[in-house]
């Protein structure tokens, strides 16, 4: 079964091992039926969004921003902000005044 | 007004937004009445349609979440005599699950916020408050905005009321269901690529995408910030207009807000017959030849153009054309690189948008399985991030954060990121150019009528349909979307509303607007309401 999707790959745009790379980068754990399904849409979406290659962008700057402006300044004074209690309400687990997140040093203990 | 409508009453009429606020305005009616009849009009319609994630009838959440103690407010303040001051007095309105609501759950479509209850209000939502408007509910949506039916809803689909066995376009189906079903008489959705406007589109109502910095950004769900834009959905072009000239203009607590001053919206939809009665006589609508090719959007075997909605884009032409616009031929020719190049950049921006969901700061935590991170080397921090993105992200959030991802890694940068972002500046060139020969552009919104759910399952082929409107946010512009006709599909037999796309130049709402009111004066096709809103649906 391996094999055949690995075989199949060869074909592909993106290889399953190119996947798994870019899941690691986006913080996701994917099925190895996900990493077969996922390799195979980004390959046909890819190759579609070869077009791109034809145009000719030779000293065309990007555009980061549809409205183009400069970034605007505030004064410099302290506003309201939400106190600390209404940061934390939405939060999986808090303990006084922090967040907390597994361990980050040790695996696997949840800290 | 000497007699009340009846049907503002009711809650239940199809009158304009501008009688109901009169009516509220001047204690014929309640906003306490009206709100009411809208729950009820909720209660026993939407289990059909599935608009809303939450209604916000929870007296007990306090007045910010409940409606009927907003509306309460909103009474207490006309007997005080500050209705004037309320230029929404009384008006329902759902908010596309999108914009964040103090009090009442925000979840964007998504699992990984189901419960989350934002502490504070979009500045969108604090605007209408002021304004009025009672806040009844958070409407349906493709997870994170990312979608073209509203199947990627997390919890439940939402449905056309035209036609219950098709979709009502996404990414803001909720909204444009439920306004065509006159669950509410107004709706604020987003559009990152045509997510008001298609919607809009498919189910027969007007929906705006006002130009980028517009209306504020503040509170709301980013999935790929430089695209997207808060606007409203309405019946009436007038509505719409009311609407935007409460949520818009400058916001500090939005960088990228435009600061210019908005002009009188409802003022430039006013009847203003021109030399002749030609109201329109002067305006030059631009045709985009590369948008009318037959079968164009077709790269792989996507349903291009169909001719019904061809047919009625034309009369509407005509129609204009009649009432002395001038139709020219304008090229946008790196129109077939859009959808390609919007798919990277926004890809990319919510990639890196949604890293947020982590599991640390709201939203929903899977927890960690200590000896399989520990097998797998990897830190007990790093094993929850992926177990809990893995858990309550939906497919297609987990393709477009994989394709975004996998477009700013270091070696690809260059040949998709950046290269998309410059083909983005040749769009915008284009659009320049169209622009200087003509005032506005008119195009189809959706190639397409209305499909049935679970028709279409192909990610790129979905993706293609976009072809009209994504060339727009890319741009930065504003987009208008108006009903133009109906038509009956091939696999159906109900009739189906076509929409019809007006384009701008930037800050051009006041132009698009004028064009789309008089159009909606010439015609009636907004006037037509579904089987479900005259309360003739079939059980």
């Amino acid at each position: 079964m391996a094999r055949s999707i690995e075989n199949s790959a060869a074909q592909l745009a993106i290889a399953p091992d190119e996947v798994r790379t870019t899941a690691e980068l986006a913080r996701l754990y994917l099925s190895p039926d996900e990493v077969e399904r996922t390799a195979s849409e980004l390959s046909r979406i890819l190759e579609y969004a070869a077009t791109l290659k034809r145009v000719d962008v030779t000293g065309v700057e990007p555009t980061v921003h549809a409205v183009p402006q400069d970034s605007p300044l505030r004064d410099d004074v302290v506003g309201p902000h939400d106190d600390l209690a209404t940061a934390l309400r939405g939060a999986p687990l808090s303990q006084d005044r922090y967040f907390v997140v597994p361990a980050i040093f040790e695996t696997g203990d949840e800290g | 007004m000497s007699t009340v409508d009846p049907k503002v009453t009711s809650g239940l009429g199809w009158a304009r937004l501008s009688e109901l606020v009169s009516a509220v305005q001047s204690r014929q009616t309640s906003a306490v009445e009206v709100t009411q009849a809208y729950l009820d009009r909720i209660a026993a319609d939407d289990a059909r349609l599935g608009c809303f994630l939450r209604v916000a009838h929870h007296a007990d959440d306090g007045p910010a979440v409940s409606a009927l103690a907003q509306a309460a407010s909103v009474d207490a303040a006309i007997a005080a005599g500050q209705g004037d001051s309320l230029p929404l007095a009384g008006v329902p309105v759902g908010l596309k699950d999108v914009l964040c609501t103090r009090g009442l759950a925000t979840t964007a479509g998504s699992q990984i916020l189901a419960g989350w209850v934002p502490p504070y209000d979009a500045t969108v939502v604090s605007r209408l408050r002021s304004a009025g408007a009672i806040v009844v509910g958070k409407l349906n949506m493709d997870e994170f905005a990312m979608g073209s039916s509203n199947e990627n809803s997390a919890f439940f689909p939402c449905r056309n009321p035209w036609d219950v066995t098709r979709v009502p376009g996404g990414s803001s189906g909720g909204a444009a269901a439920a306004v065509a079903a006159d669950l509410v008489p107004l709706a604020m959705g987003s559009d990152t690529g045509g997510s008001i406007r298609q919607p809009a589109a498919l189910c027969g109502v007007v929906g705006l995408k006002p130009t980028y910095g517009r209306v504020s950004r503040y509170g709301v769900v980013a999935f790929a910030s430089s695209l997207d834009q808060i606007g409203p959905l309405a019946r009436s072009v007038e509505d719409v207009a009311r609407a935007l000239q409460v949520i818009g203009g400058h916001d500090p607590h939005d960088a990228t807000s435009v600061s210019s001053p908005q002009p009188d919206y409802l003022s430039a939809c006013a009847d203003r017959p021109g030399p002749a009665g030609s109201s329109l006589r002067g305006l030059r609508i631009g045709l985009p030849r590369e948008y009318f090719v037959a079968g164009n959007p077709d790269a792989a075997g996507a349903s291009g153009l169909d001719p019904q909605v061809a047919a009625a884009v034309q009369q509407a032409l005509d129609e204009l054309r009649r009432h002395g616009a001038e139709l020219v031929d304008v090229s946008l020719p790196h129109t077939e690189y859009a959808i390609a190049a919007y798919y990277f950049i926004a890809t990319a921006e919510a990639s890196s948008n949604l890293a947020r969901y982590d599991g640390v700061r709201y939203g929903l935590r899977k927890s960690v399985s200590k000896g399989e991170a520990q097998a797998a080397g990897r830190s007990a921090l790093f094993d929850m991030y992926c177990r809990t993105r893995a858990a309550y992200f939906g497919p297609e959030v987990k393709r477009r954060i994989l394709l975004g991802t996998y477009v700013l890694r270091s070696g690809y940068y260059d040949a998709y990121y950046r290269r998309a972002s410059q083909v983005r500046t040749l769009i915008r060139r284009d659009f320049d150019q169209a622009f200087s020969r003509c005032d506005l552009i008119c195009t189809p919104t959706s190639p397409v009528l209305a499909f049935r759910s679970g028709e279409r399952s192909d990610p790129l082929a979905m993706y293609l349909a976009d072809i009209y409107t994504i060339s727009c946010n890319l741009a930065g512009l504003p987009g208008l979307s108006l009903p133009c006709g109906f038509a009956t599909p091939l696999d159906g037999n109900m009739p189906l509303p076509i929409g019809l796309q007006l384009l701008g130049p930037t800050l051009s709402e006041a132009l698009l607007l004028r064009v789309g009111a008089a159009y909606q004066r010439m015609t009636d096709w907004h006037t037509r309401r579904c089987p479900l809103a005259m309360g003739k649906a079939a059980q």
